[in-house]
């Protein structure tokens, strides 16, 4: 036996972990069609929910392979698309300064106020 | 992210910790915390090659959509295909979180620098191929990948969670294949039997070498990656198989194979690890032709490719002007 890491859990068996660029020198030359994030609507009445990515030429290519990718087996009845260029977003990683506010107003929430058991409908 | 550039000694160990106490409460890492580079690396080369895998795992069965026995069965062939497809999609977009691009993967799986699973460098020869894979290949790969789905990479999880889903219609199809062809005729039998002989034991090495071959797996299951060795998964793998097989009426090419009553699970005879390592180093019966194939509908599709980005410059030319 080599002695070299091969993992199982690759999906349809054993690969290798050692010895695999994990990253190009260089990217090739080829330009890439855009990155668009997907966003399905299980059914009528829940919110758009993110579900992965795809690449496309255009929007309306990205609508199509949404459909095709993510929506095989009735999993939605609506799709969004947008270029992942396009999405701004907090970091997760970033300490406190974003969702720290949330944290010391008890206030907000309904249990923060103590009210007799006996008063109904509260 | 570039924190790490730019951190100090002080800072870089508090996000080591921070990353550290997130996988030790079994939460998910995201894509934009920081991580450790070797987790990075090991998660892009893990999740490639899966990806990997799932879209080179379109042709040994793809070869039989055009020779189906009956209307019934092309049209659930070639959803089946159609699945590994999107599966592989799923994991490229997964692996593309980690700052890879899908034409660098691409290239570097043609150019045979990055593995895919070495099951698929088996040809199929019949069309009870077509079952054995199902039942086989893709009951070792749920054993594979229902663990995965906790995996502690958040996009990587929720990618399995999908393929999950889907794979259990690829074992059942497969399996009610064979009990199909094992109500038939005597030669077709024989044909369900010299096919599960042909696919036992590549199927026993999809769970990769003994856990004593493999070096890394205590890192790769301190970080949550990994979450059963090798040989647990084989042996679990086993143990749901025999039953099944005693139903369909088809035995396994293991005189070894015997119940221990005392282990409570079932013994079984050491795969050939020399023929393994063979086919991952490019020797098995059908590596040159996967990856040439491969490579001849990625260059065919450059023109399509090239043509589908000058329509979309074009129409947004049109719509500015």
């Amino acid at each position: 036996m080599s002695g070299q890491d091969f993992t199982a859990e690759g999906g349809h068996g054993a690969v290798p972990l050692e010895g695999v660029p994990a990253a190009k020198a260089g990217h090739g030359s080829e330009r890439e069609w855009p990155l668009y994030e997907v966003f399905v609507r299980g059914k009528r009445g829940l919110n758009h929910v993110h579900v992965g990515s795809l690449h496309a030429a255009d929007d309306e290519m990205a609508l199509r392979h949404a459909r095709d990718v993510y929506t095989r087996r009735n999993e939605g009845v609506s799709v969004w698309v947008v270029q992942a260029r396009h999405v701004a977003a907090s970091s997760p990683d970033e300490k406190d300064p974003m969702f720290a506010p949330s944290g010391d107003k008890v206030y907000r929430h309904p249990t923060f106020y103590s009210i007799p058991d006996d008063v109904p409908h509260m | 992210m570039t924190t790490s550039d730019t951190a100090t000694d002080a800072q870089l160990s508090a996000l080591e910790t921070r990353f550290e106490d997130t996988i030790a409460r079994s939460e998910r890492i995201e894509p934009r915390d920081w991580m450790p580079e070797g987790y990075r690396k090991t998660l892009v080369r893990q999740i490639a090659q899966h990806a990997h895998s799932e879209i080179i795992g379109m042709q040994p069965e793809g070869n039989w959509i055009t020779r189906a026995p009956s209307l019934r069965r092309k049209a659930i062939l070639l959803a089946k295909v159609q699945d590994e497809a999107g599966h592989g999609l799923y994991l490229y977009s997964a692996a593309e979180t980690l700052g890879v691009s899908r034409g660098e993967l691409t290239e570097m799986l043609i150019e045979g620098r990055q593995k895919y699973s070495s099951i698929f460098n088996y040809p199929t020869l019949s069309y009870a191929d077509v079952g054995t894979i199902g039942w086989l290949v893709d009951g070792a790969a749920i054993c594979n990948q229902v663990p995965l789905c906790r995996t502690s990479y958040g996009p990587y999880g929720r990618a399995m969670i999908r393929v999950c889903k889907e794979e259990s219609f690829h074992q059942r199809q497969g399996y009610e294949l064979l009990m199909t062809m094992m109500q038939g005729t005597d030669e077709q039998r024989a044909m369900v039997q010299e096919s599960v002989d042909r696919f036992w034991w590549p199927a026993l090495m999809m769970f990769g070498p003994p856990d004593e071959d493999s070096p890394n797996t205590a890192q790769s299951m301190a970080w949550g990656i990994k979450r059963n060795t090798n040989d647990d998964l084989r042996q679990r793998f086993v143990d749901m198989s025999v039953p099944q097989a005693e139903a369909l009426g088809v035995t396994f090419p293991d005189p070894d194979l015997k119940w221990n009553a005392e282990r409570g699970h079932h013994d079984f005879g050491e795969p050939d690890w020399e023929e393994f390592m063979q086919v991952v180093k490019g020797n098995g019966p059908c590596n040159a032709q996967r990856i040439a194939h491969r490579r001849a509908a990625h260059e065919d599709g450059a023109w399509v490719r090239e043509a589908a980005l000058a329509f979309a410059d074009r129409q947004r030319e049109a719509a500015r002007a």
